[in-house]
């Protein structure tokens, strides 16, 4: 039982003009971690706009949980390159803002403040954030913003978590902190995961899953299962199955850069 | 030092305005009918203190009543426009058209339909006044970032939550900025009036002064209306960095 599936979905963003994808399937299942790589433009951000409901297939079926999509969904939780939080709110503050619009927390949310604030200082706390609540967005580093945007992410304890490009900004060292951070929420209480990269290293190590999308129209060239044993360490990245998968996915990368 | 010079700044050069213009009334033998020393315009002033104050208390509200009508209107009308792209499109040429009319020359239409006195002074420091809210509004509520609207649309926020949770606090450093443009607009729309179309007011009290060729009471109005203006302005100045503080960062405090 799938709990995203994709049934030959095209999408134009002008009724009857270019296709931005074409006719994509694929299957995740519940608790899958999936990273979905391709060359800039082929249509990775509107893979997640279709899932999440914000944009509606121009052909074939989305269905999330079952269910065909038909608007946007209130279990996903979505993170992107820009960190987005809002500059007037403490980052505790921005953390706790799914909870002022989804339901059941929003209309518990005066009740149960004392609850929901110590839940997202707890999930600061996991993300090595504990002590920076009452700082204002611009007081953090941009790994800490990245880290809080994905606790606003995860807040509502969504099932699916989306993340654009979600590292593509930062260090190559802070990049790989936050990695670890990703891998244990998600191994600490599994939710599905859908992750929007290019960094190639970066899907290998996190995911279960790796789709390998083409040039626009994108289409699904090749997935990729990544059988590295779990829990997977940084010292995975040196050993020569991991360079393996790179190395296999960059080929076909090569390829859509190619053709 | 360097900050105690930065604070006393304004007041010295305002200090050195005042001392030049004397000395060059005195120096030069300028008759008071053409420019009045600022010491006969003091010396009027503390003689005629009691009808400029009274005066001046009617400008000053007038220009209050004008200014909470221009932020009222002009909030609401700045919050349509700048949330919906259609009212935009729709409403934008017609705001500018108007913003280009100089309101004095609404003055004569509004004596016709409510007679001479504050309700013509009120309305046009409305008009005068209304216009950088609705801008500013507009502006800060456009700016919303494409990928946060997919987030909060990702939860199932409508329109409305989009409004009060991101567009409305994103809008408000734009919001205190214009209070600031508006509260001197509306001086000027007040006064206009008042010189015009009341028998009240400073704008009054100075077009009366000026058939008498009494020059120095002119000039006394002339001051009571700037400072009238400088300290509102710096008023919501103020207001503005107090409600706004996190437009105004500045790293580690040193605000
Ligand atoms: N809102 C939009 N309207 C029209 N075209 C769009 C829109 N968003 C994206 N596109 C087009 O669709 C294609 C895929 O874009 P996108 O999904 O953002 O690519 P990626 O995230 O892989 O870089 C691009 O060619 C882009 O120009
Ligand atoms: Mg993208």
């Amino acid at each position: 039982m799938s709990f995203v599936k994709f049934e030959n979905v095209d999408l134009a963003y002008a009724p009857g003009g270019a296709l931005a994808i074409q006719d994509v399937s694929l299957e995740v299942k519940e608790g899958e971690f999936v990273a979905v790589v391709g060359p800039s433009g082929c249509g990775k951000s509107t893979l997640m706009k279709l899932i999440s409901g914000l944009r509606m297939p121009s052909g074939g079926y989305v269905y999330v949980d079952g269910r065909q999509v038909g608007g946007p969904l209130k279990i996903v939780g979505m993170a992107f390159q820009n960190s987005n939080l809002l500059p007037w709110r403490t980052t505790l503050d921005n953390v706790m803002l799914p909870l002022e619009i989804v339901e059941p927390y929003r209309s518990t949310l005066k009740k149960e403040r004392v609850r929901y604030e110590a839940e997202a200082r707890q999930l600061l706390a996991r993300v090595g954030l504990a002590g920076f609540e009452d700082k204002f967005p611009w007081e953090l580093s941009g790994g800490m913003q990245q880290r809080a945007s994905i606790c606003r992410a995860l807040i509502h304890q969504p099932r699916l978590l989306m993340l654009d490009e979600p590292f593509g900004a930062l260090d190559a060292f802070t990049r790989e902190e936050l990695w670890c951070m990703l891998r244990d929420l998600w191994q600490q209480q599994p939710f599905t995961v859908i992750l929007v990269t290019h960094d190639l290293r970066e899907a290998v190590f996190l995911a279960d899953t790796v789709y390998v999308m083409s040039k626009r129209p994108g289409r699904i060239l090749v997935r990729r299962e990544i059988e590295l044993p779990r829990p997977r360490d940084l010292d995975v990245t040196y050993t020569d199955a991991f360079a393996g998968h790179v190395h296999e996915l960059r080929e076909h990368i090569g390829r859509v850069r190619a053709s | 030092m360097k900050v105690n010079l930065v604070k006393a700044a304004p007041w010295l050069v305002v200090a050195g305005m005042f001392l030049l213009w004397e000395l060059i009334c005195v120096g030069f033998a300028v008759p008071e009918f053409l420019l009045p020393a600022p010491s006969a315009v003091w010396k009027v002033g503390v003689e005629q203190f009691e009808p400029i104050m009274m005066h001046a208390t009617q400008t000053f509200i007038t220009t209050l009543a004008g200014f909470a009508i221009a932020v009222a209107v002009g909030l609401l009308i700045g919050m349509a426009v700048g949330s919906s792209p259609l009212l935009y499109r729709a409403m934008y040429p017609l705001l500018v058209g108007f913003n280009s009319i100089p309101k004095v020359a609404f003055v004569p239409v509004l004596v016709v339909w409510f007679g001479i006195g504050t309700v013509p002074a009120i309305l046009t420091a409305f008009l005068i006044s209304f216009f950088p809210v609705v801008v500013n509004v507009a502006t800060g509520l456009a700016t919303l970032e494409p990928e946060l609207e997919d987030v909060l649309r990702s939860l199932g926020a409508s329109r409305i939550d989009i409004l009060g949770k991101v567009g409305l606090p994103r809008a408000m450093p734009y919001f205190f900025a214009s209070l600031k443009v508006a509260i001197t607009l509306a001086f000027v729309g007040s006064v206009i009036a008042e010189t015009v179309a009341s028998n009240l007011g400073i704008g009054y009290l100075m077009m009366s002064a000026s058939s008498s060729m009494n020059m120095p009471l002119v000039f006394a109005g002339l001051i009571v209306i700037g400072v009238m203006g400088v300290v509102m302005y710096e008023l919501f100045a103020f207001v503005e960095k107090r409600m706004t503080s996190w437009a105004h960062r500045k790293p580690d405090g040193a605000a």
